[in-house]
């Protein structure tokens, strides 16, 4: 035992032993690689910064603006006079319960519109706080359904190539010949009648229009992976193509599709504001940025007044994306290895 | 290089088709009676009558069949009259607009056009000026500058940049109005005396003789020309540094400093023109992307383009108006696109000669 342990201290002497933290062992070098990379520029610590903060936002929504009623996701109003409220201007009814914080930092019982009302008198921060889960759920349930989709469809034109391959290429095309916000407002308003006005409608037009790009990412990776060794080996003693695909294609030609997709996030969320802005999607009151901001449209003349119903959810938005945007810009630095070293 | 353009051409009619079926598989999310705005204005409310209208435009026919009644249109058996027929532009007519669809598109796209004019040159020049120089002075102020700049640029959603651009020049400064006309103005443009040579307003404005009318164009498309440039000189720069950045690395940059040549003549002479190959078809592509109506910009800025028409129908779900829409806009990108292609094809020496 003792005789071990003083090998070894011998070796970590003679030769600078890099630890490895448990982070490397499931990643794998190359893509940690990619992780330490990431947190060495400023502007992507940044990033993270502002994704966590509006992680913990979401989390903690419920304690930073109680909800009234069953549906917290419904903004509480205060009447319904439509003219908008400034900032800090007192509830008058259906005052919601008030939060912990409140009375030991302001040392009042009054709890007041914190970013003023909008028409209707729906509580601005109230829209901004509980939007803030809105956008985590309708980010991640569109990413992980592109996702998928465009991983299936791309590893499947780029596993049997030829004339399937051909055939789903031009299908990406057709469906990328339209802009994107175009695409989706169109899907969206066709299926508004049949579903109804909620998160629906908007949510299956994104996916819908949103796939393309993994396919064509994952595609190009895979048609690199299918021509190395351990791919050809597999096929010559006979495994099934299902096989060779999902267990050994896919998890070598994954990374980079899955890195993008969780940062296309901040997209998506930006996507399906300007949906709900253009009046499309989640039903009048529903908590979500797009939605509060579209309440400014009605006021463009007075906005120099009203202009918190611009501000605030509109910087919210702008923090939301521009986190994501650090990041993603520093990891295309990381991924793209003509900037290795440059920066 | 013929072959490269044979190709991208024969690309044109499987992406005509599959936009036209994309586009007529989501007209099946309508019940057949609100199919039938594709072929006449006003749905009768007599149930009987109904009937009729879907057995007579075969609304109830097998899907093929409906699909090349569509494309082509229908023969009306008693008067001969053709109705609907996408080919001949008839995309039926549109409720939220109490007009045909094809004369919202006839009174939209000009201005939309018009729009994309006016907003493309100050875009491209200011882009790819601001990216050369960032990209000869890498690392220093510009080049910071314009990375901030084109990080919170990118950041920006069109309609929060829009509405504070609007609250600014508009509710604060009131300098610069929304719309596309003052009143006067407008009565002078559908007055007789006033000859629509153009369709566009700001050239007709001008081949009238009519000054006044022009700055009242132009003044009303500040801010939307303002919104849609802020957000595309940040992909400009981009692009343009980091081409310019490879360029710069070449061998034959190395050569012509090395022969002596003055900073100035490699930079412009020999660097720029090859650096502008990709930054050209972003300029393509933007312009592309102009055509196609930029449905949040004109919203916001109540610019009566083909963008916001697009979203007013959709807004009052008028799905007939909105994938007739969608259609025009569907070929019309594709032809800009071929044109964007070849043309890049023919500036780029690489691939011409191949």
């Amino acid at each position: 035992m003792s005789a071990i342990s003083g090998r070894e201290n011998a070796l970590s002497a003679s030769l600078p032993v890099r630890k490895i933290g448990w982070l490397e062992r499931v990643l794998g070098p190359d893509n940690y690689r990619v992780f330490a990379d990431l947190l060495k520029t400023p502007a992507s610590i940044l990033g993270f910064v502002l994704i966590g903060l509006f992680i913990l936002i979401a989390l903690a929504a419920p304690l930073i603006a109680p909800p009234v009623g069953s549906d917290p996701y419904k903004i509480p109003r205060d009447g319904f006079s439509s003219e908008p409220r400034p900032m800090m201007s007192e509830w008058r009814c259906n005052v919601p319960p008030l939060p912990f914080w409140w009375k030991p930092i302001m040392g009042t019982d009054q709890w007041v519109h914190i970013l003023g009302t909008a028409q209707g008198q729906y509580d601005i921060f109230y829209g901004v706080i509980w939007g803030t889960r809105t956008a985590f759920r309708t980010g991640f349930i569109v990413v992980v359904a592109t996702l998928i989709l465009g991983v299936i469809i791309g590893s499947v034109s780029a596993y049997y190539g030829g004339t399937i391959d051909n055939v789903i290429m031009r299908i990406v095309d057709i469906f990328m010949t339209l802009p994107y916000i175009l695409a989706a407002l169109i899907l969206a308003a066709v299926l508004t009648p049949k579903i109804g006005r909620s998160l629906l409608p908007a949510l299956i037009a994104l996916i819908a229009f949103g796939w393309m790009g993994y396919a064509r990412i994952i595609r190009g990776d895979i048609l690199s992976i299918k021509e190395r060794d351990y791919v050809m080996a597999a096929r010559v003693i006979g495994v099934k193509d299902s096989r060779i695909l999902f267990r050994h294609i896919l998890p070598n030609a994954i990374f980079p599709t899955l890195v993008l997709a969780t940062l296309a996030i901040g997209d998506v969320v930006l996507s399906f504001a300007a949906l709900s802005f253009l009046g499309i999607g989640t039903e009048l009151g529903y908590a979500d940025w797009g939605q509060v901001l579209s309440f400014a449209r009605n006021w463009i003349t007075n906005l120099g007044t009203y202009w918190y119903i611009v501000v605030w959810p509109g910087l919210t938005l702008v923090l939301f994306t521009m986190g994501w945007n650090l990041v993603g810009d520093a990891l295309r630095d990381v991924l793209d290895p003509k900037m290795r070293g440059r920066i | 290089m013929t072959n490269y353009i044979v190709r991208r051409l024969l690309l044109v009619p499987v992406l005509l088709f599959g936009v036209t079926v994309l586009i007529f598989i989501m007209l099946q999310f309508l019940s057949p009676v609100e199919r039938a705005a594709l072929y006449i204005r006003e749905i009768p409310k007599n149930e009987r009558a109904v009937e009729g209208i879907i057995k007579q435009y075969g609304l109830d026919r097998p899907l093929y069949e409906q699909y090349w009644r569509w494309m082509v249109g229908h023969k009306d058996p008693t008067t001969g009259e053709r109705k609907g027929g996408i080919i001949y532009g008839d995309f039926g007519y549109s409720r939220s607009a109490s007009q045909p669809v094809f004369d919202l598109i006839r009174t939209r796209f000009p201005n939309t056009l018009d729009l994309t004019i006016w907003a493309i040159a100050p875009v491209i020049l200011i882009g790819i000026w601001l990216g050369v120089q960032a990209a000869v002075h890498q690392n220093g102020l510009i080049d910071q500058a314009a990375r901030i700049f084109s990080i919170i640029g990118s950041s920006f959603p069109t309609f929060v940049f829009g509405l504070l651009v609007l609250m600014l020049f508009y509710a604060k400064l009131q300098w610069f109005p929304p719309g596309r006309l003052s009143d006067w103005a407008n009565q002078v443009v559908f007055s007789s005396e006033f000859r629509q040579y153009t369709h566009l307003l700001t050239f007709d404005a001008l081949l009238n003789g009519r000054f006044d009318i022009f700055l009242d164009a132009i003044r009303h498309m500040v801010m939307p020309i303002l919104t849609l440039s802020y957000i595309s000189w940040a992909t400009f720069v981009r692009v343009t540094r980091s081409s310019m950045l490879e360029t710069l690395r070449a061998e034959y940059v190395t050569t012509a400093r090395a022969k002596g040549l003055p900073e100035r003549v490699v930079i412009f002479k020999h660097a720029q023109p090859n650096a502008l190959i990709p930054v050209v078809t972003l300029a393509g592509f933007q312009v592309v992307g102009f055509l196609g109506g930029v449905v949040i910009t004109e919203t916001v800025f109540n610019y009566p383009g083909i963008g916001s028409a697009a979203a007013a129908a959709a807004s009052q779900l008028d799905v007939i108006a909105v994938l007739g829409l969608a259609i025009f806009d569907g070929f019309i990108l594709i032809v800009a696109n071929l044109i964007v292609d070849v043309l890049y094809a023919v500036i780029d020496p690489r691939v011409r000669l191949s």
